[in-house]
């Protein structure tokens, strides 16, 4: 497995996996039992824990046409419910590093765009056909490029978007916000003291 | 105190002008967090994160923590017996003491679900930011606030600099005219919401809820309303502030007093949209026509009135289709099944959604002279310690339990499942939460139909799901 994201993120490449279906929640993703951890370590062996089960050894995430893949192919609303990072957490520690849908909710497309994964979308119709090439030639090497905002397999390509903030914000590497907000600690003081509610609206 | 340059517009553009810090390379705005709030799930490896890169806690008194989601209702005396769920509490304790952050434990007589005391302990105040490591975050916009869930990456930023990389939502108002029926709640209205707009709907959006049946609600209400905001997918719902806000919190601990107090409201009154804001969407509700309301299926938005049948795949939307036969599959509901007389065998009181005095009062209006039904097992779950005392201050607890409910220690509890109170095999529940996602309620197999306190009493005194408006009630409670 790749290491994790660090510094620019312009391309993601290797191998393509679907889960197909709208609404997959991150409980679902990740279900609640495992999130008694205080550490994200160990995370990657429970990604879609129940669906896994009860597939018993079929589901994309145990197929072994789809072992070591790392751009992750999905439908509409991937992500939505409980804010968990421990969801996008499990995804990466399992080994992806991209993510393609129709839409992602919220706060898990925030998520992921604090561990440097892109979450990239296309038409509902263009998904399907992405993942309907992705079925038939698993074994296919792809490309998400950020800078083109293409995805590409050998032989054919796709138009996707990032959007623009997010996109910006991988190209450049910019994407761990840490340092950034930091760096503005007196514009913090000052906008403090402009806020009533910091002291009980003790000044009049 | 000033109150020049606020801009006009809605109450979200307001809030969100006063705690911008500053644009950030890449588009996305430096929102500072006026109130940040923790808990042991989402919090542990924000903390180690500080600590691998150095960083201190910047405004140590503008977080505030609880323990709620690893509790366990039965006993909470320590150390609990799951090993798990002691080393999560004990490493949010070491955390707090190490970075001087509040932490209302247990026993303290203010512990409990992270969106039940912030409010009750007036922590949550209009025109605030509110950030948390849960989504349910949306809850405190009943307040007039804007309040989101964040990821854990983001709760260690929230630490490291009080403020985050956010972008802007637009804004709906979902308005609300005529008043809810008698024995129709806020959350039959959210339910109904989403049911109409989807799950997906209002991803993009923060949700202004307003209109007559809104400004109608109690605070307890709003906060069931926006709490489930973000199961339509709107990351934020609010209600803009008024007299019932004030007086809900004035007197509590954390609200100004005396002058202070009377500039609070002022400031608040403020932030109120203008008549004339420019919202992006607008979608109007008639309340009078909502029945309660309760989800059949895997999603939130799958949602009945309680006199309807589970659809068929040609009623619904293409889109719709495919997550619906999954439904019909794991629910092992068919198309044309009558929602109601479907038969429940757990039914759980509690959750953030559900679990304050008022939603207590009114399961236990239901209870009160009846008794659950055989075989079916349900206990109640208050959002708080103070939220319980209160309750057995006026006996409810003696109602439940006299009603053959079992009267727990607060916390989370089923609403996930992560302490030992869980559905097992393919057992289903009706439940006060918010979630009835696979798995949820802590069996892989298990199933839950989402509905108010008082339709789950109900369900719980007849063993199957019943319009609770059948019901005569005594009004003693
Ligand atoms: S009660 Fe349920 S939804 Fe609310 S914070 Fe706890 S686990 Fe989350």
């Amino acid at each position: 497995m790749s290491s994790f994201p660090s510094g620019p993120v312009k391309q993601v490449v290797g191998r393509t996996l679907v889960i197909r279906g709208e609404d997959i929640d991150t409980d679902r993703i990740i279900p609640a039992r495992f999130l008694k951890c205080v550490s994200f370590d160990a995370l990657g062996d429970q990604v879609f824990a129940d669906d896994r089960r009860e597939c018993k050894g079929e589901h994309p995430f145990d197929q072994e046409r789809f072992q070591g893949a790392s751009i992750l192919v999905v439908n509409g609303n991937f992500g939505c419910g409980s804010s968990r990072e421990h969801a996008p957490q499990a995804l990466m520690r399992w080994g992806i590093r991209a993510v393609v849908g129709v839409s992602f909710a919220e706060i898990f497309h925030g998520n992921c765009l604090a561990l440097g994964i892109p979450c990239a979308t296309a038409p509902a119709a263009e998904v399907e056909s992405i993942q309907q090439r992705v079925m038939e030639a698993p074994h296919l090497s792809w490309s998400l490029d950020l800078e083109l905002e293409r995805l590409t397999s050998e032989d054919q390509q796709w138009g996707i978007a990032v959007d623009e903030g997010p996109r910006q914000m991988l190209l450049n590497g910019r994407w761990d916000a840490t340092s950034q907000l930091l760096a503005h600690g007196s514009e913090i003081q000052k906008l403090m003291q402009g806020l009533p509610y910091i002291d009980g609206f003790s000044n009049s | 105190m000033q109150l020049s340059g606020l801009s006009s517009g809605t109450l979200y553009d307001k809030v969100w002008d006063l705690h911008r810090v500053t644009e950030l390379p890449g588009g996305s705005t430096q929102l500072f967090v006026g109130l940040h709030l923790i808990h042991e799930v989402t919090s542990p490896q924000a903390f180690a994160a500080l600590r691998d890169k150095g960083l201190s806690v910047r405004c140590p008194e503008r977080t505030v923590a609880t323990v709620d989601h690893i509790v366990p209702t039965t006993s909470q005396s320590r150390p609990f017996a799951d090993p798990l769920a002691e080393e999560m509490l004990s490493t949010l304790e070491c955390n707090c003491a190490d970075h001087g952050i509040t932490l209302h434990g247990i026993g303290s007589g203010r512990q409990g679900i992270v969106h039940v005391i912030a409010p009750e302990l007036g922590l949550t105040q209009p025109g605030m930011t509110v950030a948390c490591g849960d989504s349910h975050t949306s809850t405190h916009g009943a307040f007039g606030a804007i309040a989101f869930g964040i990821g854990t990456s983001q709760v260690r930023d929230v630490l490291a600099s009080q403020s985050l990389a956010m972008s802007k939502l637009k804004v709906r108002r979902i308005k609300v005219n005529g008043r809810l029926a008698d024995g129709v709640s806020a959350k039959d209205l959210i339910l109904h919401v989403i049911r109409t707009l989807g799950v997906k709907g209002g991803v993009g959006f923060a949700y202004e809820f307003a209109g007559p049946a809104v400004e109608a609600l109690s605070m307890e209400e709003r906060m069931t309303l926006c709490n489930m905001a973000i199961e339509g997918g709107a990351r934020c719902g609010y209600v803009n502030p008024d007299q019932v806000t004030f007086d809900y919190l004035n007197g509590r601990a954390g609200v100004p007093s005396g002058a202070a107090w009377d500039r609070a409201v002022t400031w608040w009154r403020s932030l109120v949209s203008d008549p004339d804001a420019v919202v992006d969407d607008e979608v109007v509700f008639d309340a009078a026509s909502i029945a309660p309301t309760v989800t059949w299926g895997i999603t939130p938005g799958q949602g009945l009135g309680i006199d309807e049948c589970v659809p068929g795949l040609e009623q619904l939307e293409p889109g719709e289709r495919p997550i619906a036969e999954e439904a019909y599959r794991y629910m092992d509901l068919q198309p044309g099944t009558a929602i109601a007389g479907v038969p429940v065998d757990v039914c759980f009181i509690g959750s953030c959604t559900n679990g304050r005095l008022s939603d207590l009062r009114a399961a236990a209006a239901v209870a009160l002279g009846r008794h659950v039904a055989v075989g079916i097992k349900a206990f109640v779950v208050p959002g708080s310690e103070q939220v319980a005392k209160a309750a057995e201050a006026e006996g409810l607890d003696r109602v439940f339990l006299d009603a053959g409910f079992e009267w727990r220690e607060p916390g989370c509890s089923m609403c996930l499942a992560m302490n030992s109170d869980r559905l097992e095999g393919r057992q289903i529940s009706a439940s006060s939460s918010n979630r009835n996602f696979k798995g949820r309620q802590g069996s892989a197999s298990g199933r839950t139909l989402l509905m108010s306190p008082a339709m789950v009493a109900a369900a719980a005194v007849h063993g199957q799901v019943i319009d609770v408006r059948t019901l005569s009630l005594q009004v003693t409670v």
